[in-house]
């Protein structure tokens, strides 16, 4: 296969992409400048750096989404214009986009014949694709049924779906923004063995990633980008995580934080039997039994949807309990209402971030103190108190080192760990006796999630505590005193931080006992 | 007196006019399920279909031609809708209110050109009713379908067109992705902008005709907003119809049904107040919607602007 140009799809293979010194500025941020880039047939280039470093901008110029304001693209040597994902893709230039580009509602075949000229114009050639589809799904060992609807799949599935449409369309050259961020760890696997039997048959695949794990894994050569430059390339195997991390961030990035040992206190918070039902009305929570101490971090781990977020609901109070306690600090709270939980010193910092831990059209200041708005100094009698409001969001946007351009920008226009930080900054001022944190780092970048964890070891230290849930083991086995392993809304197990391996808790995470 | 609703003349007339009041409802629905289905809740059917009353009115009027009436009607309603079209597409208007606009922009300038071009109310000879050979003769059904009015046979049949158009060619495709997921399509190539121009114009059109097969072929006359909210029923319908053809062409006819059951009502000067009896329609469409809204999910991308992401 190396020496013939077409590639198992029947297409023509593109033996060099170059991109040479390519500038884009949006109105006041200057997104790429002057980055060259390249990609050859076989290889794997991954181009990492931290949000709003340029990747997924430099990437949507290759594909003519962005217009460069500066530059060229070389396409085996020779200059090409790319102006819309039309030109793109009749150049053999695929995109598989961080948000699955595919229509819920139409089937897969319809989904893949999307904007293609048919056989029987004006019809439809739904039954010539479906075939096609096959073939392709064949050649590659991607399994998927053309007749089914895209909401019926699994977003593993779907996202075999975007790759297929790439081939179909003569994709030689795979752009691939952030495709792990979606799937489940299996689903990864799976994902990479596809990539790498790719780049066996002469396909040339940019994997855009945060992750450097994920980056060491794949790639054969590695661009860093940040603040909108290219740091360098290097070839993956002389590169270390660490390495990369200092290139992406461009100081030394602490994976493991020293945790210093800190005296137990009291309990502080206690689950006693607590049982609820999920969404679907099918038990979410059973019988669960946890108590976190002043001073701990309880992690509890497991697969998503096993109940985490059940669990942080019901003792936050935005769940109905239907059996058990929630005692905090001695008391029984299980019948009061979320305000009275947070005026306790509760805080929560949400799964969902834009969707439930602030509101996406206030401002910055406003969603700082969106917990302590009912109380003074913030209001009096109902009126707000703009000043002390103004003062106290001044304070934590320079404590807690929040990015943004003030403190009335709309928070849903800050970047995502700022957002995070806005979240954080809410629930940690405001002197907590115990914090939930549910995937408290998910989706930042690795300079964020490292100030995240920082915080709250902080937090640990000045005698809070903490119940972190995170479905990152690495973040678990960073952070926790002791593990608890929830599945199927039930505890599994609680180790200590000591006893506690990978493989031992991926027992418990599939739902199998010890001494079974 | 109800007894006389049961009678079998006045049943073949209540059916048959029935059939007939249909027309604008489909002419008017079918077009606003392409707009949509492609994403863009026209609230201004209203507007074009008095536009296109009264051009056809006024064309057939002087030229004496019906089809040239016909034809007018449809080129004021598709003005209406590449200027809604510009106004949504282009400039990211606010669907509904943008809608509103416009449904009292084609209010207000149908009556202005009715009173200085014509002034006085006069009547059409529209188009007359067509025997199908054969079928007409057939019992009561010959009646009620087969003795219509051109523009009637025509709303009918564009009900499998229109279900054909959506499910089976390449363009009811892109129509159907640009109404879900815009960006998606955008992505392979589709113009978000070109499909929406088009569906929104071709909804015009048929608004237009929706209003011309009043002003020209069921009442014959011209006069202020003679389609009394009509289109927004229209609006309502595609709803009812869970966006589908079919689910339009059922809706259509309950309406239309119940609609010429209260005329009968009121001509066979059976003892319920007019007012109620006028009301009916109106009621039912509160009904059905409030039934079926929550059964059906519309177009995710129902009027929802398209713009590249930044």
């Amino acid at each position: 296969m190396a020496d013939s140009n077409i590639l198992p799809s029947g297409h023509t293979r593109i033996d060099d992409l170059e991109m040479r010194e390519i500038t884009k500025i949006f109105p006041g941020v200057l997104a790429n400048e002057s980055v060259d880039f390249s990609v050859h047939a076989g290889e794997v280039h991954a181009l990492l750096g931290e949000n709003g470093a340029g990747k997924t901008t430099l990437m949507k110029i290759l594909y003519g989404l962005y217009h460069a304001d500066e530059g060229q693209i070389l396409l085996n040597d020779k200059p090409v214009e790319i102006l819309s994902p039309t030109d793109a893709i009749s150049q053999g230039i695929g995109m598989i986009h961080q948000h699955f580009m595919l229509v819920e509602s139409l089937t897969v075949a319809e989904n893949v014949a999307l904007g293609l000229r048919s056989s029987r114009e004006p019809l439809t050639d739904l039954d010539k694709v479906s075939e096609r589809i096959l073939e392709l799904a064949k050649i590659y060992g991607l399994i998927i049924d053309p007749s089914a609807y895209i909401w019926q799949l699994s977003v593993g599935q779907q996202q075999r779906v975007e790759i297929i449409k790439a081939l179909y369309r003569g994709a030689a050259l795979l752009i691939l923004d952030e495709p792990t961020a979606v799937l489940t760890p299996l689903e990864v696997d799976e994902f990479f063995s596809i990539i790498r039997d790719m780049a066996k048959d002469g396909h040339g695949l940019i994997f855009i990633s945060h992750k450097l794990h994920e980056v060491i894994d794949i790639s054969d050569k590695v661009s860093v980008l940040r603040d909108g430059r290219k740091v360098g390339t290097y070839q993956t195997k002389d590169a270390t995580k660490a390495d990369l991390a200092r290139w992406m961030v461009g100081r030394d990035v602490d994976f493991r934080p020293e945790i210093e040992k800190v005296e137990l206190g009291e309990v502080r918070l206690e689950v006693i039997d607590a049982s609820c039902r999920s969404n679907r009305g099918t038990p979410g929570l059973e019988n669960v039994n946890l108590e976190v101490h002043s001073g701990e971090i309880l992690g509890i781990a497991g697969v998503s949807g096993n109940g985490q977020r059940e669990l942080a609901e019901v003792i936050t109070g935005l769940r109905d309990i239907t059996g058990g306690r929630i005692e905090l600090d001695g008391a029984d709270i299980t019948k009061l209402p979320p305000i009275d939980r947070t005026d306790r010193a509760l805080s929560y910092i949400p799964e969902e971030r834009m969707k439930d831990g602030m509101i996406k059209n206030f401002t910055v200041a406003e969603n700082l103190i969106l917990r302590e708005h009912h109380k003074k100094p913030f209001s009096n009698g109902g009126i707000l108190n703009l000043k002390a409001i103004a003062s106290h969001s001044a304070d934590l946007i320079t404590n807690f080192q929040i990015k943004t351009p003030s403190q009335e920008t709309p928070a849903k226009s800050l970047s995502g760990g700022n957002i995070q930080k806005v979240v954080v900054a809410r629930e940690l001022s405001r002197e907590p006796r115990v914090i939930i944190a549910a995937q408290p780092t998910r989706g930042l970048d690795v300079g964020a999630m490292e100030y995240v964890r920082e915080r709250l070891l902080e937090e640990r230290k000045s005698g809070t505590a903490i119940l972190l849930i995170s479905e990152d083991l690495d973040e678990i086995f960073a952070l926790a005193d002791r593990i608890a392993v929830i599945f199927e809304g039930q505890i599994m197990g609680i180790v200590g931080r000591e006893e506690a391996t990978p493989e031992k808790l991926g027992l418990l995470m599939a739902g199998v006992k010890e001494g079974v | 007196m109800i007894s006389d609703l049961l009678s079998m003349t006045v049943l073949v007339g209540i059916l048959a006019s029935g059939i007939r009041l249909a027309t604008p409802y489909l002419y008017a629905a079918i077009g606003e399920t392409f707009g949509q289905r492609s994403g863009v809740l026209n609230l201004g059917v209203d507007g074009q279909m008095l536009m296109g009353a009264f051009t056809a009115f006024y064309v057939a009027i002087k030229t004496g031609n019906l089809w040239l009436g016909i034809l007018s009607a449809m080129v004021a309603g598709a003005l209406m809708g590449l200027a809604m079209a510009f106004v949504t597409v282009n400039l990211h208007a606010e669907q509904g209110i943008s809608g509103i606009g416009f449904y009292l922009f084609g209010l207000g300038l149908s009556d202005l050109l009715f009173q200085k071009l014509l002034g006085t109310v006069e009547t059409v000879k529209g188009f007359p009713k067509i025997q199908i050979p054969f079928l007409s003769d057939i019992p009561v059904v010959g009646e009620i379908f087969f003795r219509q009015n051109v523009l009637v046979y025509i709303a009918f049949a564009l009900v499998p067109v229109a279900w054909f158009i959506l499910n089976k060619t390449t363009l009811g495709l892109k129509i159907r992705a640009v109404g879900e997921n815009p960006e998606a399509a955008d992505s392979l190539g589709v113009s978000v902008a070109r499909i929406r121009y088009f569906t929104i114009i071709l909804g015009g059109t048929l608004s237009g005709v929706a209003g011309a097969s009043m002003s020209i072929a069921l009442v014959n006359v011209f006069q202020q907003n003679m389609t009394s909210g009509l289109g927004f029923i229209a609006v309502a319908l595609v709803y009812f119809g869970a966006w589908r053809p079919w689910g339009v062409l059922a809706g259509a006819l309950l309406f239309s049904l119940v609609n010429s059951l209260q005329l009968w009502i009121q001509v066979l000067g059976i003892p319920i107040p007019s007012d109620i009896a006028v009301m009916m329609p109106y009621i039912l469409t509160i009904l059905v919607l409030v039934a079926t809204v929550s059964r059906v999910r519309a177009p995710s991308a129902l009027t929802k602007p398209f713009e590249r992401g930044d």
